[in-house]
């Protein structure tokens, strides 16, 4: 896609326009100075400018991540070594591997790749001066926040909510999990699912009416793609949670039962529901990180991306597959045979347009000039470990196989490969990449890549040997185990605490970083960044497009 | 690795013994536990042993299933690590303007599909196998609990009993006694018989899990689960609760002793004296419209 146009630039149809043109490139303060950001208050809490509610976003997710993590750290202290007791107790246990899941999904992936970035950048890329709905905008943000507080309680308050992200009756009914922490657990999700919802409704408003003149469907950059294919699963899949959580929070609270067999209700009805938003859930995290590592490879290799429509179609495919395989998460809950033979050939299916991305990524390589600056050894380390992931899911898509690997470490190993390693890869890919965009500012290349190596160090370690003490029988979800599984445990907990480390040094990345004055031009990448946010300055100004932007 | 062969070839009766002496030899030789194959095993990377006809159908195809994706993963490295090599800045200065290539991007898609179908033809077969015994010889009902399993006989006069976990200042090591593995009471079943397993719950979700055996289900209230297994050697086989469950979550592992027809009648006689007290009483006569 060629984009060589952009405000100021461009000879417009008219004389009218010329002379706009000329003025404002002669001011060129661009910032606009009837549209100051406004005080503190006013532009932080009141915020309708979809940058500073990304910028919000962004450290939503940074501070949920390292509380999610902190949590991990405790988990593998615990984990190190077999018989220990520095968590109290298994309730305290399943408190914390619950939260961890949902404040990473929740309120670290989610608002770091949709709400961040996906504010962020879907504007500027497609030359739209904002949201669609910026007031609905700032709602979305300050939703996520208020359900991040409420998971918090759920952690916190009394005894916590035990009951696995995954918030199966009758564990998290009434009678198992008598406190208000599962409560406030689900209200949290049912926030931070309305938080979603808006949001995804305000893109694809946005993305629909506001691309910029020329700007059609099959021209639309990538990231662009990703986040639409996001908004509609999201819609689509929110409010089957959004109802099946109402009704255990009904369940638990109004002496209704349907979930409990006693009152003629079904716990698998629960698990049909939950993975129904499920298993959507997990492209949620992934698409946007997508989206991402393709216009990293892209400008890094110097080379439009290979394959352009088959990657829009193959994101497109992921998304609507991704609806009907909901029920391999339930292999063995004794659903019937045929039902486990269909959804492992429907799960099974899904390998294919995965395929189609992660080799049409190498093939944007292939023939480029790569330069290896930090953006770029994220999305090749992406590119792999979401490979390892990938095909270890190709090996629990069986319905065979799970017989064995269901609910071990193997489905552990399995899951952090595709979203930890790979999610997590994507976003740390996409800051680094747009930092400089977003604050005027140079990251400091040499840290960011001892912060890369670190990383990606730490989490091999971490979960590699998480496979085999899947394929060895051990449970997930335990605070002690048997001796034999010592040796990876210890192995594992070590990579933990490397990777642990490696946040302290993305810390010191931003610190430094922010700390330097802006420098950077507009296009710091040079000649293989071509999307719309390359044209403005950096920082971008609090107001971009004024003048719509032309796509030849 | 002596004692696993001993212990594979020893009588039931021979078990506990050999154990103890496999555990004595296991920490002469520095390992935590004995090392035999129906256990996990320190610094263990496959699957646990088979010892069941469905665990031996699902150790094959697990290994050609892991044999695809080993190389499949090898293919996507070489080519990233030929792409970084080749085609860095350094080496490759001049990008090329390729973006499209129809034949490459037809092969892309369709190997993919012969793969995936390559490995679905064998695990479809294994899917119907596992489902349940053509024809079971015996049956065991199995009870879940907070956090303890129940193992009822229904065909010996409903033989029932409770199955806890020995907490770990309760165990003797040894005497063999596997730390978060080891029972009270564990599940005895004849070797080389079809077992029809029928799982539910007294109170929230728990899951039936025996890795050597092959076999796994959740035990859901209100519902009734089939699944089946078959052992191919007395011995001691072990498995744990797979669904998070409470507190304890951790603490109800399952332990089966698999012995030959003759100790298993034997077996059963002496359990139906020690859980009498577990055995349903005698349904009396009913009358309805007492007699008068």
């Amino acid at each position: 896609m060629s984009v060589t146009t952009h405000d100021g630039h461009q000879p417009g149809p008219g004389l009218g326009h010329q002379a706009f043109e000329q003025g404002h490139a002669a001011g060129h303060g661009h910032a606009d100075h009837s549209h100051t950001p406004g005080s503190f208050f006013v532009r932080w809490f009141c915020s309708t400018n979809h940058k500073d509610i990304g910028t919000m976003y962004i450290i939503l997710a940074i501070v949920a991540g390292i509380v999610g993590g902190s949590l991990s750290m405790i988990m593998r202290a615990q984990l190190l070594h077999p018989g220990s007791h520095i968590v109290p107790n298994g309730q305290v246990w399943n408190a914390i591997v619950t939260q961890h899941g949902l404040i990473m999904i929740f309120f670290s992936v989610m608002p770091a790749l949709i709400g961040g970035f996906g504010n962020w950048f879907i504007p500027l890329m497609i030359g739209a001066p904002d949201m669609a709905f910026p007031r609905l905008n700032n709602m979305s943000l300050w939703m996520a926040v208020a359900g991040f507080f409420m998971t918090m309680m759920g952690l916190l308050w009394g005894t916590g909510s035990g009951s696995g992200w995954t918030l199966y009756p009758p564990l998290s009914n009434g009678t198992y999990q008598s406190g208000p922490a599962m409560d406030f657990t689900l209200f949290s999700l049912h926030l931070s699912g309305i938080s979603s919802l808006l949001g995804a409704i305000n893109f694809i408003t946005t993305i629909f009416n506001m691309r910029a003149p020329g700007m059609t469907l099959h021209k639309m950059p990538l990231f662009v793609w990703a986040q639409l294919v996001t908004a509609f699963l999201l819609v689509l899949a929110i409010p089957v949670l959004a109802g099946a959580i109402t009704m255990l929070i009904c369940d638990r609270n109004f002496g209704t039962s349907f979930f409990d067999p006693q009152g003629g209700g079904d716990p698998v009805l629960f698990q049909h529901l939950f993975w129904f938003f499920g298993h959507p859930e997990v492209y949620i995290m992934i698409l946007p990180g997508f989206g991402i590592i393709s216009h990293v490879v892209s400008t890094f290799s110097k080379k439009p991306i290979f394959g352009y429509l088959g990657m829009v179609y193959a994101m497109i495919a992921i998304g609507v597959v991704g609806f009907v395989v909901w029920a391999h998460h339930m292999f063995i809950s004794g659903i019937s045979v045929d039902s486990r033979a269909y959804f492992m050939a429907a799960t099974l299916v899904i390998a294919v347009p995965t395929g189609i991305k992660v080799f049409s990524w190498i093939a944007t390589m292939w023939g480029g000039s790569i330069e290896f600056k930090t953006p770029m050894l994220w999305a090749v380390g992406f590119i792999f470990l979401f490979t390892v992931g990938g095909v270890t899911g190709v090996v629990l898509a069986n319905a065979s196989l799970d017989q064995y690997l269901h609910n071990t470490y193997y489905v552990i190993a399995h899951f952090h490969y595709v979203l930890s390693l790979g999610a997590v890869f994507s976003m740390f890919a996409g800051f680094y990449y747009w930092i400089g965009k977003m604050t005027g500012k140079e990251y400091p290349e040499t840290l960011g890549k001892i912060h890369f190596w670190m990383t990606f160090i730490g989490v091999n370690l971490t979960f590699f040997p998480q496979h085999f003490l899947g394929a060895a029988g051990m449970p997930r979800r335990y605070p002690d185990y048997p001796d034999a599984f010592a040796g990876w445990n210890y192995v594992s907990s070590i990579g933990a605490f490397i990777s642990g480390a490696s946040v302290l040094v993305f810390l010191l990345v931003i610190a430094i970083t922010f700390s330097r004055k802006p420098t950077l031009g507009a296009n710091y990448w040079g000649e293989g960044a071509t999307t719309l946010e390359w044209t403005v300055p950096s920082p971008a100004p609090h107001h971009t497009f004024e003048e719509l932007p032309r796509l030849r | 690795m002596l004692c696993l062969r001993g212990d594979r070839s020893a009588a039931w009766q021979g078990i506990r013994a050999l154990r103890s002496s496999c555990a004595l030899a296991a920490m002469l030789a520095g390992l935590p536990g004995p090392a035999a194959a129906q256990v996990p095993h320190p610094w263990q990377m496959g699957l646990q042993a088979a010892h069941s006809s469905v665990q031996a159908e699902m150790q094959s195809l697990n290994t050609f299933v892991l044999w695809i994706i080993i190389v499949i993963a090898a293919f996507v490295a070489g080519l990233l690590l030929y792409v970084v090599f080749r085609f860095n800045h350094k080496r490759n200065p001049v990008p090329s303007r390729t973006s499209h290539n129809t034949v490459i991007e037809i092969l892309w898609t369709t190997v993919p599909v012969l793969i995936l179908i390559v490995i679905a033809i064998p695990s479809f077969r294994l899917v119907y196998f596992q489902d349940r015994a053509t024809k079971p010889d015996m049956t065991i009902k199995v009870t879940a609990h907070q956090w303890y399993w129940e193992y009822t006989y229904p065909d010996q006069d409903g033989l029932d009993f409770q199955s806890y976990m020995i907490p770990d200042k309760q165990l003797k090591p040894e005497q063999g006694g596997l730390r978060r593995l080891a029972v009270d009471n564990p599940l005895v079943v004849p070797v080389g018989k079809s077992v029809r397993v029928l799982l539910t719950s007294g109170d929230v979700l728990h899951s039936f899990f025996i890795p050597s055996l092959g076999v796994q289900r959740y035990a859901i209230p209100g519902r009734m689960i089939e699944t089946w297994f078959d052992v191919d050697k007395p011995g001691d086989y072990y498995g744990e609760c797979n669904q998070i469950c409470g507190i304890n979550h951790d603490g109800m592992s399952i332990e089966v002793h698999a012995v030959s027809q003759a100790d298993y009648a034997l077996w059963l006689k002496d359990a139906k004296t020690r859980f009498s007290v577990n055995l349903p009483a005698r349904p009396k006569r009913i009358r309805l419209a007492a007699s008068r």
